[in-house]
């Protein structure tokens, strides 16, 4: 085919109707708990922000720092206690080994429909090009160094430093 | 249902402008769409991706989600966003004529 034949064609690119939203073309997501379960949500969207050609900028703070600990990054858990959607009585949660068997039960599942670890998701994140930051006085709190981090985080910032780096974005906080 | 006419072919597509059928794809209607998504010039290397999209959507009946794209076609997550910057999760499967994947990952 000839660029001839081709020219045409970018005259006749679609153009959203003038009323139309706006699109999305930066999120800032902050993950602020350590739990299985609450790890993916803020990662799948920051990944489904990049797949979709939108910035992402991820900023984990308090519990969420677990999601970017090398020490517990692998060993995340489900909430058994507190948690009202598990199928039984929060009493039973509390007892040993609940915690670790739905754990283990939601990690199956996890890779029976092929969805990455949270370590994967983090790296596939890193390559995809969003922003992965620490929180500076969650760090602080719990005696976390950047050494005491996965790789994939690119700096340890602080609350100001998160807005200033979230111009223009959307902000989640998870 | 809305129609575009790609490379002298006129194809059926859905509001945001994947093929609504694979079959009326052809490798012209690819490097127009592509063109058309400010994905360009196409090089060996997009080719790869988006044949690797069609012969696996032929064979799984679903579009393929960017990290199956990346684990298996041969070229890697950060290879796929330098191709697709504007992103890849969308746009490859758009140029190679398949639906939106339904896939989060």
């Amino acid at each position: 085919m000839s660029t001839q034949t081709l020219e045409p064609e970018v005259a006749a690119a679609p153009q959203p109707a003038a009323n139309a939203p706006e699109p999305i073309t930066r999120v800032s997501i902050i993950c602020s708990k350590g739990t299985l379960d609450m790890a993916y949500p803020g990662l799948v969207l920051a990944n489904a922000a990049r797949m979709s050609g939108i910035e992402a900028t991820l900023f984990f703070t308090f519990w969420g720092l677990d999601l970017v600990t090398e020490k517990t990054v692998d060993r995340l858990h489900v909430s058994t206690v507190g948690n009202p959607s598990m199928p039984f009585p929060t009493m039973l949660g509390g007892l040993p080994g609940m915690e670790a068997l739905a754990s283990s039960m939601m990690k199956k599942e996890i890779a029976k429909l092929e969805i990455p670890t949270i370590r994967e998701m983090l790296k596939d994140l890193s390559d995809a090009g969003a922003h992965l930051y620490a929180c500076r006085m969650a760090m602080d709190m719990f005696h976390r160094t950047k050494a005491d981090l996965v790789p994939e985080v690119e700096d340890v910032i602080s609350a100001m430093d998160f807005y200033d780096k979230s111009a223009g974005a959307q902000i989640i906080f998870i | 249902m809305p129609t575009r006419d790609y490379a002298g072919r006129t194809v059926r597509t859905n509001e945001e402008g994947f093929l609504v059928d694979a079959h009326e794809w052809t490798r012209e209607v690819g490097e127009a769409i592509a063109r058309e998504a400010g994905v360009w010039p196409l090089t060996d290397a997009h080719w790869k991706v988006i044949d690797f999209c069609r012969a696996d959507a032929e064979r799984e009946g679903a579009s393929p989600g960017l990290r199956r794209i990346a684990k298996t076609s041969g070229v890697d997550m950060k290879a796929l966003y330098q191709l697709f910057p504007k992103g890849p999760g969308k746009l490859a499967a758009r140029i190679a004529g398949l639906p939106k994947p339904q896939g989060c990952v």
